[in-house]
């Protein structure tokens, strides 16, 4: 007996040690790249260390307007992704389950269609705008949604190709709590759908709608693929461009991107926190 | 007469029995009636039909048709289709996948114990920290991952140049270089995917297991990886799509040997290399998703036999 618990607790002691292991093989891995793009960055040949690559970018030619299409961009994309998918997602599971698979395979496709084979798509659809739709007024909105101080056209792709994780990431949320007791009581106590939804259903979903946001989020702000092709200039099209001539100042911007996007991030994830929080200590005195 | 039994809030039993004996699977419906079933689901659809639907129509008519330059304007052909899957293109196709496949599989490894590590930690901080790390690194892909590990591992990288790589044979613009980039973004990604499925492993499950006298291999191996499976192909099929469909990281690091389909359907569509390939494109684009499609199909039917553990 004795033997077995030492043996148990050899193996406790491996398995954390294991963990450690596991961590600090990671975070060599993903950390290294970012340390070496700082050094790159300020540790210029034949210069020294300096700080003209981060210092010179507000003034860069195109930096302050890429990055407000980005961040426009990104807040239409996060909204709209929202509005499609938490209807459709509560929806199948409260009263249509049949529909399931087809919500589904529906937010599945975009896996299935690449972004650069959606944008070939998108281009060909663009092109028959001038060619067929000239004397309809189906061309003014052809025209209106490839604005470019705001590419609707762009919302719509993004949207489209956040559907994939979004949907997961919503789907395993709503999996975790039990909408059908939780609106069932909202219901008895009196509450109509949207006082339902609203009030009872959403702030249990809460982890999973600012993980749908985060990603949704960080898509837009990387996204390259189909701004490139159909010729718009945000954020990530703007560093590709002077990547070329000043290969110190894109490196600045990606590292200064990735601190933006971390420091986002974790304010979210600091805003959605102290109700978690709240709920699990509540759960474990009862 | 359902609806009048609910509202005065009867026991469950009393409302479920005239529901189940008109035929209803569900519990209780006599309330739900009002709201029609296809009101929540229907922007959803009609989105998708529009923004998914028209362009990939656009597609498959481009990939069989000549284009509208052509001297007999747009007619039916198959030309497109096979240049896609001769010479040059062909190959950027083989390369994709095995590239795709290769990397998916290795970042599914490799995640694994990330996610478990996460989850079973005592420490909140750790947990938040990985998980927030993996929400930014997920995303992390294309252009800006690029210059990092150009900063990182090009040519004129900090590490190349401490360790003299280069001399070592080390090309970050090979098949191996673009697989550890590759690997950045799809690792987190993964333990995202992963985390909720391991939470969903109930410490009960564990507990069973060990008191049936099993340790902690055959926990995983006969209860945890079963449960997993689904989680762990879906998992591998997202990495793999990703992967597969990854254009901004190639295309910023401008110099890589390394032949990949999105980029000759980037190169035709801008026509880059020669005049009028835009159709080609098209055809590539359909090749691309045959490939994409084939593999989701796949593991759909998997995932649904398994899904309920989870659920």
């Amino acid at each position: 007996m004795a033997r077995l618990a030492m043996a148990v607790t050899a193996l406790r002691g491996r398995i954390r040690w294991s963990r450690g292991v596991v961590l600090l093989i990671a975070g060599t891995y993903f950390l290294l790249p970012m340390v070496c793009s700082v050094v790159f960055s300020i540790d210029v040949p034949g210069q020294g260390v300096t700080f003209d690559a981060y210092t010179g970018i507000l003034g860069a030619d195109g930096f302050l307007d890429s990055l407000t299409l980005t961040l426009e961009l990104a807040a239409a994309t996060v909204v709209s992704v929202l509005l499609l998918l938490v209807p459709a997602l509560i929806t199948v599971r409260l009263t249509a389950p049949r529909l399931r698979w087809v919500i589904e395979v529906v937010c599945s496709l975009p896996l299935v269609v690449p972004a650069i084979a959606l944008v070939a798509g998108i281009g060909t659809v663009l092109r028959w705008g001038p060619d067929h739709l000239a004397d309809t007024p189906l061309y003014d909105t052809f025209i209106a949604i490839q604005d470019p101080d705001f590419p609707v056209v762009l919302v719509l792709a993004y949207t489209l190709m956040a559907l994939p994780l979004a949907y997961r990431t919503l789907d395993g949320g709503l999996a975790a709590i039990d909408l059908k007791v939780l609106v069932e009581a909202a219901r008895a106590c009196g509450a109509n759908w949207p006082r339902a939804v609203l009030q009872v259903v959403l702030p249990n979903l809460r982890g999973a709608l600012l993980n749908t946001a985060f990603l949704t989020l960080a898509l837009v702000l990387g996204e390259y693929t189909v701004a490139a092709i159909l010729g718009y200039r945000p954020f990530a099209v703007w560093i590709v461009g002077i990547g070329g001539s000043q290969a110190e100042m894109s490196v600045a911007v990606s590292v200064i991107g990735l601190l933006v996007t971390w420091v986002l991030l974790l304010a979210l994830a600091t805003a959605g926190r102290p109700r978690s929080a709240r709920t699990k200590t509540t759960a474990e005195t009862s | 007469m359902s609806t009048d039994l609910s509202d005065v809030g009867a026991p469950a039993a009393v409302r479920i029995a005239p529901a189940l004996a008109s035929g209803e699977r569900g519990a209780v419906r006599p309330r739900r009636r009002r709201v029609p079933h296809w009101l929540g689901v229907a922007p959803l659809l009609l989105f998708a039909a529009v923004v998914f639907g028209v362009p990939t129509v656009a597609m498959v008519f481009g990939a069989f048709t000549t284009p509208a330059t052509a001297p007999d304007g747009v007619q039916a052909t198959g030309a497109n289709m096979s240049a896609s899957l001769q010479g040059a293109y062909l190959t950027a196709l083989i390369g994709s996948v095995k590239l795709s496949a290769v990397t998916a599989l290795i970042a599914t490894g490799c995640a694994l114990p990330i996610a478990h590590t996460v989850v079973t930690s005592r420490f909140r901080l750790v947990r938040e920290a990985v998980l927030t790390a993996s929400g930014v690194l997920a995303n992390f892909g294309g252009v800006a991952l690029a210059f990092a590990f150009v900063a990182t591992l090009g040519n004129a990288g900090v590490v190349t140049g401490r360790f003299d790589l280069t001399e070592h044979g080390w090309s970050l613009y090979s098949f191996t270089g673009l697989s550890v980039v590759y690997l950045y973004f799809l690792i987190p990604l993964m333990v995202l995917i992963l985390t909720p499925s391991l939470e969903g492993l109930r410490k009960q499950w564990r507990e069973a297991a060990r008191n049936n006298g099993a340790n902690a291999f055959r926990y995983w191996v006969h209860v945890a990886l079963p449960i997993l499976t689904p989680a762990l192909l879906g998992g591998f099929v997202l990495l793999f799509g990703s992967a597969f469909a990854a254009y901004a990281t190639a295309a910023a690091m401008v110099g890589s040997s390394v032949p990949l389909v999105t980029m000759q359907i980037a190169d035709a569509l801008s026509g880059n290399v020669l005049v009028d390939q835009g159709n080609v494109a098209l055809a590539l684009s359909l090749d691309m998703v045959v490939v994409a499609g084939l593999v989701t199909a796949v593991h759909l039917p998997l995932q649904r036999r398994s899904a309920r553990w989870l659920d």
